[in-house]
C-alpha cells in the first residue's frame, strides 16, 4: 500500500502536466474557432448570386440589380462587411415595393437569414479550400485539449468517490471571473447563432464536408450546432464517466442521453433529410417542440406522404400517450434527465455547475409562476395556430397568429431555452431553461406530482441536514428541507437526476419507482425517537 | 374588521403573557426545541449562541473546508425563517446562570429573564493535558471557530507543509480527509492497534485502516502523543511520538481525541454537573425549570443500553422534539427507539442498526462478510442461543432505516433478516447487489440453507 501512494506521488505532477498541456491546448483549439469568423474573404460572383435568386424564388427585379450593384466583383474582407452590404440592398428594394405596394415583391425573411445564403455562397479562402485541417486545429484541438484536461482526473481524483474537492474554491465553479468570461463566450455565441447567423458562416465551411456525408447537403448554422452540441455532450460525457464511476445509475444514464442526443436528435434527422424525408427528432415532444402545429410543420407533414403522416400520429401520440404512462411509472427522470437533448447537455457541459441554482423559497415562487406561464403561452400560441390553420383566417380571439409565434419563438425559443437556458450555465447553474421554462417540464412536472410511483425515499432518522443535497439539486429543490424531516420529496420539479443521493453521506436518498399508497408521508417525529410520541403526535394531528 | 382587529389584539396580549423559554445553544437540539414549541404553543422563545448568528449543520462544516459547500449551504433554514416563527436570536455568551432569580448574565454585562431555561450548549474537543497543547497551529474540530482557525492554520500545503492528527474517532478521520483534500500530508497517531476498535469489529476496522492508508493518510497505529514542540513563536513545530521518541515536523496539530460536555461556565451555578449536565429521563436537572439535552446531557444512567452521554446529531434533535413536548404540557420522558447511526470514513459510507459492539458480548455471535474489492463489508450481531437478531454495521451498502427498526422491533430472527434482505437494501438504482453472495456466505458458515426473497414492495410498506 504504501508502495502504492509512492506511485501516486510520482504521477500526480505528470497528470498535472497532461492536465495543463490540455487546457493549453484546448485554449488554443477555442482561439482558432472564434478567430475563423475572420479569416477567408468573400466574394459574389454574377453566377453565384442568380444560382441564390431562383432558389430562393426572389421575383424583385429591383433587389436583383440592387444586389448585383452592390456585391458582384467586391472582395469583402468579413462576413460581417458584406452582410451590411446585402441587408441594405435587401432594406432599399422592400421600400421601393413596399411604397408600390407590389407585396409579393417583397422580401419577408429575416433580413440575417436571407443574407445568410449569400454570404454561404460568397465565402472562399482557407476554410473552403482546406476544410479538413480547420476541423483538426478548432473541433480537433478542442477535443484532443479537453480529453488531456479531463483523463488524467481518473488518477487526480483519487479512489472512485464524490470528489467535490475545490468546487467552492475555484474562479471557474464558484462564479469568479473564469465563471462570467464563459458566460460572455455562450451568451455572444448563442447570440450570433440566433440573431447573425450571417456572421458565423465561416464555421459552417469547416463543417461542409462532414454535412455532405451525412445529408448531401452543405452545412447550415443548425448543423454547426447539432454537431458542436454532439461533441460537447461526448467530451463531457467522458467526465462524468470518470467522476460518477463508482455509480452506476449516473453511468447508465449518462449514456442514455448521449444516445438519444447523438442518434435521434442528430444522426436520424440529418439521414431523413438526405432521403429526402422531413428531418425529424423522434424523442422531440410537444410543447418543447413548440413549432410542431405550425403551418409550416404540418404542411411539410401533409406533403410527404406515409412518413409525414407517421410522424404527425407519432408526435401526437409521444405527447398524449407516451409522455404521462412514462411519467407515471418512472417519473419526469425518463424524458428530462435520460432522453431530452436540453437535459443531455445540461447533465454533461453544465454538470459542473449543478450547485449555481438558487434554493430559496422566492426562486421557488418564481419557477411556479414562470414554467407554468410559458406552458399556457405555448398551449395559446398552438391553438390560435391550429385554428387559423383550419379556418383560414390569420387570427383567433384577437391574437394574430403569426405576431404569437414569432413572439413565442424569439423570447422563449431563443432568448429563454437558448442564450438564458445555456449562456447563464456558469452563474445560475445548469438547469435555469428546465426549471424556470420549459414547458413540456411544466407538463410532466404536474403529473409526476400528482400521479407517478416515482419519489425520492428519505431514509428515516438518519439525515444530518449538512446540505450536500440541496446545494448539488440542479433544479433548486432544496432536498435537506424534506430529508431532515423524514419525508419523501415529491416535487414537480424533480428531474431524477440521481446526483442528491450520490452526494449524500449518510445513505439517507433513494430514487425509486414503488407504490402510490405512502409515497407522500408528513411526518412531524421522526423516526427513532419513542413509537409513543410518534403515535401521540400523529394521532393528535389527525383529530 | 372590528372583529378582525380584536381578535389580533388579544393575540398579542395572549402572546405577551406567555412563558419565556430561553435555549442556550442553537444546535440541532435548541433548534428542535425551539421548533417543536412553536408548533405546539404561543410561548415566546429566544435561542442564544455564542458561535453563530443562525443554526448551521455542525456535521457539514468539513464539506466547508474541502470547498463542497460554503457556510450559508450548511444553514438548514433561510434567515427569514426565525422571525417568520417569531423565535427570537441572541447572539451573546452566557457567564453565569441565576437560577434564584431565573436570569442569565452575559459577559457583556446584560442580563435577560427567563420562566424555563434549556441547556443545549453542545461540546467541546478533549485536551488530555499533553505538553504543549495550547501552543498555537494546535486546534481541535468541532465549532465554526475551529473551522475560521483551520482556514488561518492550514490554507495550502505551502503554509502547513505537514499536520499531525491526534485520536482516531470519527473527528479524526474527518479532519484528515479535510487536510488531505488540499494536498496536506497528513500523519494520523491512533491509540488503539486499528482505527476506532474500540467501537467497530475487526474485520471493518482492519478494512478501515486498509482505506485511510490507500487515500494516502500516514496512518500510525498504536501510537501516543507524548508532546508538542514550540518554536520561538509559540507556535507547533513538531510533535514527539511517545513510544518511539520520534519527532514528526509539522506546523498544524489537530486535537481530536473525542469531545466532552461544554460546562465549563457552569461549574458554580448550583446545577448538579458530572461528565455533562446530569438529567432525568424528563431531561430536567437537579434545578426546576432547567432542561439540558443533547450532547451536554447527562443521563444518571443509560437509557436502553445507551451511553448516559450521547454527543450524536440525531439523539440532540430527539431530546428536543421531546422536551418541547414536555416544556408545552405533555410530560413525556426521553425515550429514544432502537440505536442506530451512520458516518462516512473518507469514501466509504457506514451505517448500523441496533447493536453491534467491537466484540460479541457473552452469548453473541458475529457474522461477518466482506467484498473482495475491500470497500464493502457487513457485520450481523446475533443471541447465539434464540438466533435473534440484535444488529448490524453495514460498510459501503446502503440499508433502510424502517425495515431494520421494524425487525428490531418485532426481534426477528437473523435466519428472516437474510432471508428479506433484499428489502432492505437502500442503494441507489442499477447497483450491484450483494445480498446473494452474503446469504450464501451465511449458508456456508452455518451450514444453513436460507434462500433469498425477492424485494417485496408490499412487506417494505406494510406497518407493524
Amino acid at each position: 500500500m504504501y508502495a502504492f501512494a509512492k506511485a501516486y506521488s510520482t504521477k500526480t505532477p505528470t497528470m498535472k502536466a497532461i492536465k495543463y498541456t490540455g487546457l493549453l491546448i484546448f485554449l488554443t483549439g477555442l482561439a482558432i474557432f472564434t478567430a475563423s469568423l475572420f479569416l477567408g474573404s468573400f466574394e459574389l460572383t454574377q453566377e453565384n448570386l442568380d444560382t441564390f435568386t431562383q432558389e430562393k424564388g426572389i421575383e424583385s427585379e429591383v433587389l436583383k440589380t440592387k444586389l448585383t450593384e452592390r456585391l458582384v466583383g467586391k472582395e469583402y474582407g468579413t462576413s460581417f462587411e458584406m452582410s451590411s452590404g446585402i441587408i441594405t440592398a435587401l432594406e432599399e428594394a422592400n421600400a421601393v415595393h413596399k411604397e408600390k405596394q407590389e407585396w409579393d415583391k417583397v422580401v419577408w425573411e429575416k433580413p440575417h437569414s436571407f443574407s445568410f445564403g449569400i454570404v454561404k455562397k460568397a465565402g472562399k479562402g482557407i476554410l473552403k479550400d482546406n476544410p479538413g485541417m480547420m476541423w483538426f486545429l478548432t473541433f480537433g484541438l478542442g477535443i484532443l485539449g479537453a480529453l488531456l484536461f479531463i483523463l488524467p482526473n481518473y488518477v487526480l481524483l483519487g479512489p472512485a468517490g464524490i470528489k467535490n474537492n475545490g468546487i467552492y474554491h475555484q474562479s471557474s465553479t464558484n462564479r469568479g471571473l473564469i465563471a462570467w468570461l464563459v458566460l460572455v463566450y455562450l451568451v455572444s455565441f448563442y447570440l450570433l447563432l440566433y440573431f447573425r447567423a450571417d456572421y458565423v458562416v465561416n464555421w459552417t465551411f469547416i463543417l461542409d464536408p462532414i454535412s455532405r456525408a451525412l445529408n448531401g447537403g452543405e452545412a447550415s448554422q443548425w448543423f454547426v450546432y447539432g454537431f458542436l452540441y454532439c461533441t460537447i455532450m461526448v467530451t463531457m460525457a467522458v467526465r462524468m464517466y470518470i467522476k460518477y464511476r463508482h455509480n452506476k445509475y449516473q453511468m447508465i444514464r449518462t449514456t442514455s442521453v448521449l444516445f438519444f442526443q447523438i442518434v435521434f436528435a442528430f444522426l436520424i434527422p440529418e439521414i431523413m433529410t438526405s432521403l429526402n424525408m422531413p428531418g425529424y427528432d423522434f424523442k422531440n415532444a410537444f410543447p418543447l417542440d413548440y413549432d410542431f402545429f405550425f403551418e409550416w410543420n404540418l404542411d411539410t407533414l401533409t406533403e410527404s406522404g406515409a412518413i409525414g403522416l407517421f410522424i404527425l400520429v407519432w408526435g401526437i401520440v409521444l405527447t398524449l400517450i407516451i409522455v404521462p404512462v412514462m411519467v407515471y411509472f418512472f417519473g419526469k427522470r425518463w424524458y428530462c434527465s435520460w432522453v431530452c437533448g436540453c437535459g443531455g447537455l445540461a447533465e454533461t457541459l453544465g454538470d459542473p455547475y449543478r450547485q449555481h441554482s438558487n434554493k430559496t423559497m422566492k426562486a421557488w415562487k418564481l419557477e411556479r409562476w414562470l414554467i407554468h406561464s410559458v406552458l399556457v403561452f405555448s398551449l395559446v400560441m398552438t391553438l390560435v395556430t391550429l385554428y387559423c390553420y383550419f379556418s383560414g383566417t390569420d387570427a383567433f380571439l384577437g391574437i394574430k397568429s403569426q405576431w404569437i409565434k414569432d413572439t413565442y419563438s424569439f423570447l422563449i425559443g431563443a432568448w429563454f431555452a437558448g442564450v438564458i437556458g445555456t449562456g447563464f450555465y456558469p452563474i445560475f447553474g445548469n438547469r435555469v431553461w428546465c426549471r424556470f421554462g420549459c414547458p413540456l417540464a411544466a407538463y410532466l412536472g404536474l403529473v409526476q406530482r400528482f400521479k407517478s410511483r416515482f419519489r425520492i425515499t428519505t431514509n428515516g432518522g438518519q439525515c444530518i441536514s449538512c446540505g450536500n443535497c440541496s446545494t448539488y439539486c440542479e433544479q433548486g429543490i432544496d432536498v435537506r428541507a424534506y430529508a431532515q424531516k423524514g419525508e419523501n420529496i415529491i416535487r414537480s420539479s424533480c428531474v431524477g437526476c440521481g446526483i442528491c443521493s450520490a452526494v449524500c453521506p449518510r445513505g439517507v436518498l433513494k430514487l425509486e419507482n414503488g407504490p402510490l399508497d405512502g409515497r407522500i408521508n408528513p411526518t412531524d417525529v421522526l423516526l427513532g425517537n419513542d413509537v409513543d410520541l410518534m403515535d401521540y403526535v400523529n394521532n393528535k394531528k389527525s383529530s | 374588521m372590528q372583529l378582525f382587529l380584536a381578535f389580533a389584539k388579544a393575540k398579542t396580549t395572549t402572546h405577551l403573557m406567555e412563558e419565556h423559554i430561553v435555549i442556550i445553544g442553537n444546535g440541532i437540539s435548541g433548534v428542535t426545541t425551539a421548533r417543536h414549541i412553536r408548533k405546539l404553543s404561543d410561548k415566546k422563545i429566544t435561542i442564544i449562541s455564542a458561535e453563530t448568528d443562525h443554526f448551521f449543520s455542525r456535521t457539514a462544516l468539513m464539506y466547508i473546508y474541502m470547498g463542497h459547500m460554503k457556510y450559508e449551504h450548511t444553514k438548514p433554514y433561510e434567515d427569514y425563517f426565525w422571525k417568520k416563527n417569531r423565535i427570537d436570536l441572541k447572539r451573546a455568551f452566557v457567564q453565569i446562570v441565576d437560577h434564584a432569580n431565573k436570569q442569565l448574565q452575559f459577559a457583556d454585562g446584560t442580563s435577560m429573564a427567563y420562566d424555563k431555561l434549556v441547556l443545549a450548549v453542545g461540546s467541546k474537543p478533549n485536551k488530555f493535558g499533553w505538553p504543549g497543547q495550547d501552543l498555537k497551529g494546535v486546534q481541535g474540530m468541532y465549532s465554526k471557530q475551529d473551522l475560521d482557525l483551520l482556514e488561518k492554520n492550514a490554507p495550502d500545503n505551502k503554509t502547513c507543509n505537514r499536520a499531525v492528527i491526534v485520536g482516531g474517532g470519527l473527528i479524526g478521520i474527518e479532519l484528515a480527509e479535510m487536510l488531505h483534500s488540499r494536498d496536506i500530508p497528513v500523519t494520523f497517531l491512533v491509540r488503539e492497534s486499528s482505527f476506532w476498535s474500540g467501537v467497530l469489529p475487526e474485520g471493518e476496522s482492519a478494512m478501515l485502516n486498509r482505506h485511510i492508508k490507500n487515500n494516502h493518510i500516514d496512518l500510525r497505529l498504536n501510537t501516543n502523543l507524548k508532546e508538542i514542540l514550540s518554536d520561538e513563536n509559540g507556535h507547533a513545530r513538531a510533535v514527539v511520538i511517545a513510544e518511539t521518541g520520534e519527532e514528526l515536523p509539522c506546523t498544524v496539530v489537530g486535537l481530536t481525541a473525542g469531545v466532552s460536555p461544554n460546562i465549563d461556565f457552569l461549574k458554580d451555578s448550583g446545577i448538579e454537573l458530572g461528565r455533562g449536565i446530569k438529567v432525568n429521563p424528563m431531561l430536567e436537572t437537579n434545578i426546576p425549570d432547567i432542561y439540558a439535552i443533547g450532547d451536554c446531557a447527562e443521563q444518571h444512567e443509560g437509557i436502553n443500553g445507551r451511553r448516559p452521554i450521547e454527543a450524536v446529531w440525531y439523539t440532540g434533535r430527539m431530546m428536543g422534539e421531546t422536551l418541547a413536548q414536555t416544556i408545552c404540557g405533555n410530560p413525556l420522558p426521553y425515550n429514544p427507539g432502537h440505536w442506530f447511526n451512520s458516518a462516512k470514513f473518507i469514501d466509504i459510507e457506514y451505517q448500523t442498526y441496533g447493536w453491534v459492539y467491537s466484540k460479541p458480548r457473552e452469548g453473541e455471535t458475529h457474522f461477518h462478510w466482506k467484498h473482495e474489492d475491500d470497500t464493502k463489508c457487513i457485520t450481523i450481531n446475533t443471541e447465539t442461543a434464540t438466533g435473534k437478531f440484535i444488529g448490524i454495521n453495514n460498510f459501503g451498502i446502503r440499508m433502510r432505516h424502517e425495515i431494520f427498526d421494524r425487525w428490531l422491533t418485532e426481534e426477528r430472527s437473523t435466519d428472516y433478516v437474510m432471508e428479506h434482505l433484499k428489502d432492505a437494501n437502500f442503494d441507489p438504482e442499477f447497483y450491484t447487489l450483494f445480498e446473494k453472495d452474503i446469504v450464501a456466505h451465511y449458508n456456508k458458515t452455518y451450514n444453513k440453507d436460507i434462500r433469498v426473497k425477492s424485494k417485496s414492495w408490499a412487506r417494505i410498506f406494510s406497518r407493524a
